[in-house]
């Protein structure tokens, strides 16, 4: 089961991860054993002549607890889920780290315009430069990005980071991640936005804390001339 | 062995058929103005309040419509005394007014949008304006609606048709009336006077 | 005490062609009509599925058997991408819209209700002859954008703005707009059924039916009514938004006008969410009563059904915002929503364990309503649980917009509507027709969907962890989805599977109806209203209004002379009324 999911990169793809097999193991069991007492019934009480069926209506508390206790065990168990989930949301999308490196990315029909502050580190700044659908980060540094849309909904989906949030027009919203793995990996539009939402593929390219410097040296405003526009 | 009438033995005929439906529709009714009412509330209380377009609506029509809408549905509870008083004579006339009260609203609507048109106040010229349009258009409809439905009663009741039939009618669309009056009762403090 | 026989009052005037069989105010005759529809529609929304499969399968080769679709949907075979768009929307509004809700409201409802609660029909006939008609004019609205310039809505079942609002974004003008169309002229039929069977089922029971009587169905397909009309209202004023926004310049949702594109969402799934509650409670309502007659005792936990079903339908408005974790609202209304979503699943739990518990002890012959039942237990319990793993918010950042949802919601949408609603319409077409269906090919029907449905949608949840996202016309784009083509591969080989296995249905349902073995009044030896009549029912449905003694599971109860006991089947003279 694990070996389907992408390979995981992120700082916290891992506690995602582990909140989907604890509600894996959770509800895989009651399925199997759900299943194998429909099934069991079926067998067992299947017509047979001289077995007449029960008349039971189930409207004591002694036949209704063989429901009701599956029930509340299953509420507690749901509670535990969300429990686990509340803690791994809230590192996700409520606290936000400051963030290392930030950057802006703009979902537009159809394609991720990346846009990085350059040399001075700082955004909306003469030499920040905007790439196209190219995310370069440095491994191991928390990495903040804005997202915008100039059109419709995107959303910003990074399969290896275990990270998704949908871009809207007129807003900017704020994400972050950690890469903890150099190398190149996929970034897509989750988000239908239109007849080439399936072209709207980014490269998410993470390189050692160097490299990335470098990379954003061979970069600048005097290499590719490209001013942003929020 | 004794014979029943149908109606007689059903269980739990407490409320006309009639009646009854008419309120399930009207709950329905309540959610839809009620989540477009919402929606303009919680949009314009995020925005910040759009006092600037919003100074541009006439709070002297917008009551006098309210004086209108208000009256028609008291000349409705008439008509309605008339039917349960069974005094046929008397139904008619207070029908028509209602009817003439609801035609002159949606004519002094029209007065409205046609002035705010052409100040440049269109569904474009802002979000508080799209609400309003979207809000007191959805209501007109509404009031156009009642009115066809009243004056159709108008004129089984001049005819003097259907007489039984007519008195439930009568009251069944006065509920509808009164609900698109209730309606406005909200709308006009929340689009013309915050 | 003397016995009181009840006479109905009716005009039988020669009625002519079209106001007898088109124009009909009989439920029975407009819920078969609903039924119908609600079935062709079906094999379109069929259709939707072979192309939309096949592309996803092998994307960069023709479709077979489409070269006739012309020029700018097809290319001789080769798929457009925006058509693809356009048919993946089709498929959701018409699965949805036009056959979920025609088969298991308008026609089970309509045919049932009054049968079952011993009235001679609906309470406003009329209207409900307009709720056809109004349903009918919706289908060919829909239908019809088809066939205009710029093609059908493209912006998904779901409609979001500004993808759906500027017809520029996605080329689409007259189809999009006769999709809110088609959807406000269907959410008006419905409104005028709901309102029909609710003042129907409060007003028009015979005489002892009080409400603890109720057969279930009834229970259920009443929560559905009420769940539309108290939900639909928003939702018909998002579509009066959209409609604006793309005709006169409102900017309701598109922030170049001040506009909000998130509130269309809100809107969209507080009515979206009671909306799949009001598509799933008939379909559990067709269970609830098969599961008695073939088990042959009663249903477990009557009482405890209804409240649990009156609680869920409670709760399913304040779970919406599950849909939208993503989607940019605060992050802090994640964690209230996931807990109300979560809280959900108890009372569908509780309902799910009493149908089974119904199993427990029983007589079980398995003819083909009863089949399709285990199919729904079984497949609605993989759609409850993998629905945890959607309503946990940081799961669901993967998760969510990929197949994993896709495959969720069918485990619940088609188990209700193809497992239920087929077990209900193999239960009740010697009812609805006066003739039985083939049990051969009845149970041929099952197996083949059955293995086929579960080929189809189980490898789906593999692409959802794999990160497949929905709505992609090409996958093979992405590297990280390309080890998953084999995948795609089998899952549309079995979905062709899947829709050949419904072949069996069409030709039992269409020859049952001329070669089928002639109904008996009561073929199921079952206890509900609608068996002590004819089959069909003659117009009026009973000879006398009947009279109800006792609830409707009265199944194997020691000392009764058979193992049922009809709801109209008079107590023993002299001895006192026993129980309920």
């Amino acid at each position: 089961m694990g070996g389907w999911f992408p390979e995981n990169i992120s700082s916290f793809g891992a506690a995602i991860d582990d909140v989907f097999f604890l509600i894996y193991y959770i509800v895989g069991f009651w399925f199997v054993l759900t299943t194998a007492v429909i099934l069991y019934l079926g067998v067992r009480y299947r017509r047979r002549a001289g077995h007449p069926a029960a008349y039971v209506r189930g409207d004591r508390w002694r036949e209704l607890s063989w429901i009701l206790i599956p029930a509340a065990i299953i509420l507690v168990l749901d509670l535990a889920i969300d429990a686990a989930g509340a803690r791994v949301w809230e590192s996700v999308k409520i606290h936000l780290p400051p963030g290392d490196v930030h950057l802006i990315v703009t979902g537009k029909q159809f394609e991720w315009l990346v846009t990085y502050p350059g040399a001075d580190g700082t955004l909306e700044t003469a030499d920040d430069f905007v790439a196209n659908n190219e995310l370069h980060v440095p491994v191991g540094r928390d990495i903040r990005v804005t997202l915008r849309s100039q059109d419709v909904v995107h959303s910003f989906f990074l399969p290896n980071v275990r990270l998704k949030q949908d871009a809207l027009p007129g807003r900017s919203i704020d994400v972050w991640f950690n890469v903890n793995k150099p190398g190149e990996y996929e970034l897509a539009c989750a988000e239908l936005c239109g007849f080439g939402h399936y072209t709207m593929r980014a490269k998410l390219i993470a390189h050692s804390p160097d490299e990335y410097a470098q990379w954003v040296r061979d970069h600048e405003p005097h290499r590719t001339a490209e001013a942003p526009s929020a | 062995m004794t014979t029943v009438s149908i109606e007689a033995a059903r269980v739990g005929e407490r409320i006309p058929s009639g009646k009854l439906a008419m309120w399930w529709f009207l709950a329905s009714e309540i959610m839809t103005f009620g989540g477009l009412l919402a929606a303009f509330v919680l949009r314009r209380f995020a925005a910040g309040g759009w006092e600037d377009q919003a100074a541009h609506v006439s709070t002297r029509i917008a009551a006098f419509n309210t004086l209108l809408l208000v009256s028609s549905s008291l000349t409705l509870v008439q008509a309605h005394a008339a039917v349960k008083a069974d005094q046929r004579n008397r139904v008619a006339p207070y029908l028509l007014c209602t009817i003439v009260l609801g035609l002159a609203f949606l004519a002094v609507k029209g007065y409205e949008y046609s002035g705010e048109i052409a100040h440049g106040f269109t569904p474009s010229a802002g979000p508080f304006w799209s609400f309003y349009y979207g809000l007191t258009g959805l209501h007109a409809l509404h009031v156009l609606a009642g009115v066809i439905v009243n004056a159709a009663l108008y004129v089984l009741v001049i005819r003097g048709r259907l007489w039984p039939r007519v008195q439930q009618r009568v009251e069944y669309a006065g509920l509808y009336w009164h609900f698109v009056d209730i309606v406005w009762i909200f709308l006009f403090p929340l689009v013309y006077l915050s | 005490m003397s016995q009181v026989a009840v006479v109905t009052h009716h005009a039988h005037e020669e009625t002519s062609f079209w106001r007898k069989y088109v124009f009909s105010v009989d439920h029975k005759v407009i819920g078969r009509q609903y039924l119908t529809l609600g079935l062709c529609m079906a094999l379109l929304g069929g259709a939707t599925v072979y192309v939309i499969r096949w592309q996803l399968a092998w994307p960069e080769t023709p479709i077979p058997l489409t070269s006739w679709v012309p020029e700018p949907a097809m290319y001789d075979g080769q798929l457009d991408p925006s058509f693809y768009n356009q048919l993946v929307t089709m498929h959701g509004t018409i699965m949805v819209f036009f056959v979920a809700m025609p088969i298991l409201l308008g026609g089970l409802g309509n045919f049932l209700l009054p049968l079952m609660i011993g009235a001679d029909d609906m309470a406003l006939p009329r209207l409900n002859m307009m709720s056809f008609w109004t349903f009918f004019t919706a289908s060919a609205v829909l239908l019809s954008s088809f066939f205009v310039s710029g093609g059908p809505a493209a912006a998904g079942w779901t409609g979001y703005p500004p993808l759906s609002a500027n017809p520029e974004y996605t080329g689409v003008h007259g189809g999009m707009n006769l999709w809110i169309l088609a959807l406000a002229l269907e959410f008006a039929s419905f409104l005028m059924g709901g309102v029909n069977f609710l003042t129907t089922a409060i007003n028009m029971r015979a005489p002892g039916l009080s409400f603890f009587r109720l057969p279930l169905m009834v229970w259920m397909q009443l929560t559905a009514g009420v769940l539309f009309l108290l939900s639909v209202g928003p939702i018909i004023g998002g579509a009066v938004m959209l409609l604006l926004d793309r005709t006169i310049g409102s900017g309701f949702f598109l922030p170049e006008r001040g506009g909000d594109p998130l509130l269309w969402q809100h809107l969209f799934w507080f009515f979206g969410h009671p909306e799949v509650y009001v598509v799933l409670l008939p379909g559990v309502g067709a269970v609830l009563e098969i599961l008695p007659v073939f088990a042959r005792k009663p249903i477990f936990g009557y009482r405890t059904i209804v409240y649990s079903t009156i609680i869920a339908g409670v709760l399913s408005f304040v779970v919406w915002a599950h849909h939208m974790f993503v989607a940019g609202i605060d992050p802090r209304l994640a964690m209230p929503f996931s807990i109300t979503t979560i809280l959900i699943s108890v009372p569908f739990a509780i309902m799910t364990f009493a149908m089974i518990a119904t199993l427990w002890g029983g007589s079980i012959e398995f003819r083909t309503p009863m089949l399709f039942t285990f199919g729904f237990l079984i497949t609605f319990l993989i759609g409850g649980v993998t629905g945890i793993f959607n309503g946990s918010a940081a799961v669901d950042i993967f998760i969510h917009g990929t197949y994993f949802v896709v495959a969720h919601f069918h485990y619940t949408l088609f188990p209700t509507v193809f497992f239920a609603g087929f077990a209900g319409i193999y239960y009740w077409y010697p009812k609805m027709f006066g003739r039985m269906m083939n049990e051969a090919l009845g149970k041929l029907h099952f197996w083949l969907t059955f293995v086929a449905f579960n080929l189809v949608f189980l490898p789906m949840f593999v692409l959802g962890i794999g990160g497949h996202m929905r709505r992609i016309y090409n996958p093979l784009q992405y590297d990280f989805l390309k080890p998953l083509a084999p995948v795609n591969q089998f899952i549309t080989m079995a979905a062709v599977a899947l829709l050949l296995s419904q072949i069996p249905f069409i030709l039992n349902f269409i020859g049952s109806l001329w070669f089928g073995e002639k109904a008996a009044d009561n073929p199921w030896r079952a206890n509900t209203l609608e068996w002590s009549t004819s089959s069909p029912p003659p117009h009026g449905n009973f000879a006398t209004v009947p009279t109800v003694y006792r609830g409707p599971y009265e199944y194997s109860r020691p000392g009764a002379a058979q193992d049922f006991l009809p709801q109209t089947q008079p107590l023993p003279t002299g001895a006192a009324a026993a129980g309920a």
